[in-house]
């Protein structure tokens, strides 16, 4: 049961701020409504106003620019799924947009209002985490670009102010001797555990020349492991085979687990060293190829 | 910025080929509008959370959970739902295939499963087996019928050779 609501639909992100700073905290961004709508319906949360800004033009593009990928925000998951220019430059992205939810879902849901709703159980932040992603928040008086570590704040917290609109993920393309893999378990509708690993080789590949580990959904927010990545960094790709069980460990009790209809606290620890091992074999795999 | 008066939205849309102008607040669903409102009862309400497909419409051709998509999305746009598959009287070719090969148990989910096998073959008219497992993962069959809708989505347009 949806309470009712008023539906404002501007059509500039100057005109959308202007609203959500005029109704303040009893207005939300609607901008796929798969998860607001949801918590709505449920009368978790209600908000007066809901502000479409799906009909600000221009905001659901995906372009290469540069070394970077800009992500309009509103692209949907499954328009991310069949993007020629992510599957040429950025196939894990492809990879992890074809394993959100389910197509109904991906249809609707966009990559922007997945990360501003900061549901803990969701794939993109954490693989955006370890691609060293910004996002680019808008509002009428000017705009500022918020790293990925800086986004998740809490469970469904985001650093997004009350009159900001996300218009664009901004994710850097790695490099030739980079890969990165995103590996999640689950039984459930959303995912249990998931685990974002970019390693970035030497030009031999025979080392690891830099690393990010990221880690999301056991506890309430995705973020990265420094510690973890501490361990692997510098090391040759057969001594980091070896360090992935204690950096495994590290980022497993990093992440903040809670008990809860997912798994115990201890299991998923377990599971994110499964994940980030894998993750690994298979970033290594590549990188011999 | 309180606001007494209910707002109305004005909804023009195609459903199943019939022209509408009707009028919705935002908070109406497009499931409630097209069984309440336009009397389709194909579609139903199940887990209303996105989850089981049971609710599956097609808008512009694409599946989405009716259950929690406002009816303004529909704005401009045709829809399908399972009442619009037969033409002139005469089964969709992927209905009939359900028919030969058995695909449905209590039925609950089949306007669903038939939606969405109606997208997948649109995108791909050859799947491999895994492709129709993989796609139609969405969808929910709650006898676990599931063998029998895999053969029946692989079998349109083909006679079951099983078949008495």
């Amino acid at each position: 049961m949806l309470r009712p609501f008023r539906l404002e639909e501007p059509e500039s992100v100057k005109e959308a701020s202007e609203a959500l700073a005029r109704y303040g905290d009893s207005a939300k961004v609607y901008a796929g409504g798969t998860e607001l709508l949801l918590a709505m319906k449920e009368g978790l949360v209600h908000f007066e106003c809901l502000v479409n800004v799906k009909k600000i033009p221009g905001l659901d593009e995906v372009r290469r620019d540069n070394g970077s990928l800009r992500i309009g925000a509103l692209s949907t998951h499954r328009e991310l799924e069949r993007s020629e220019t992510l599957a040429d430059a950025l196939p894990v992205l492809v990879e992890m947009e074809h394993n959100v939810a389910n197509l109904r879902v991906r249809e609707v849901g966009t990559l922007g209002g997945n990360l501003t709703f900061a549901e803990p159980h969701a794939d993109p932040g954490t693989l955006l985490l370890a691609l060293d992603a910004t996002v680019v928040a808008q509002k009428a008086g000017g705009e500022r670009e918020i790293p990925m570590n800086e986004f998740f704040v809490d469970a469904y917290e985001a650093a997004i102010e009350e009159d900001e609109v996300l218009t664009e993920i901004v994710v850097p393309v790695p490099g030739a001797n980079a890969a990165v893999r995103y590996r999640k378990f689950g039984y459930l509708e959303r995912p249990s555990a998931g685990v974002a690993l970019h390693v970035m080789a030497d030009d031999a590949r025979r080392s690891v020349r830099d690393v990010r580990v990221a880690v999301g959904c056991v506890g309430p927010k995705s973020m990265r492991v420094e510690e973890a990545e501490a361990v692997l960094r510098g090391k040759s790709l057969d001594e980091a085979a070896n360090a992935m069980a204690e950096a495994g460990d590290i980022a497993g009790r990093a992440a903040d687990a809670i008990s809860d209809l997912h798994g115990s606290a201890e299991y998923k620890e377990h599971i994110v060293k499964v994940l980030l091992t894998r993750a690994f074999n298979d970033i290594r795999a590549e990188l011999a190829g | 910025m309180a606001d007494t008066g209910r707002q109305t939205l004005p909804l023009s849309f195609t459903v199943n080929g019939t022209h509408y102008e009707i009028e919705v607040e935002p908070h109406e669903l497009l499931l409630d509008v097209i069984r309440k409102r336009l009397g389709l009862t194909g579609a139903k309400r199940s887990c209303d959370v996105q989850v089981c497909g049971a609710c599956t419409l097609l808008l512009d051709g694409r599946p989405v959970s009716s259950c929690t998509l406002p009816a303004f999305e529909a704005r401009d746009k045709d829809v399908l739902t399972i009442e619009g598959m037969a033409q002139d009287g005469k089964l969709h070719p992927i209905q009939e295939a359900f028919i030969e090969y058995g695909g449905f148990q209590c039925g609950f989910c089949t306007p669903g499963m038939i939606l969405t096998a109606k997208t997948l073959l649109d995108e791909n008219p050859n799947p491999t087996e895994e492709d129709v497992i993989e796609y139609m993962n969405g969808n929910i069959c709650r006898c676990t019928g599931y063998k029998k809708i895999v053969e029946s989505i692989m079998g349109v347009g083909k006679p079951n050779a099983e078949a008495s």
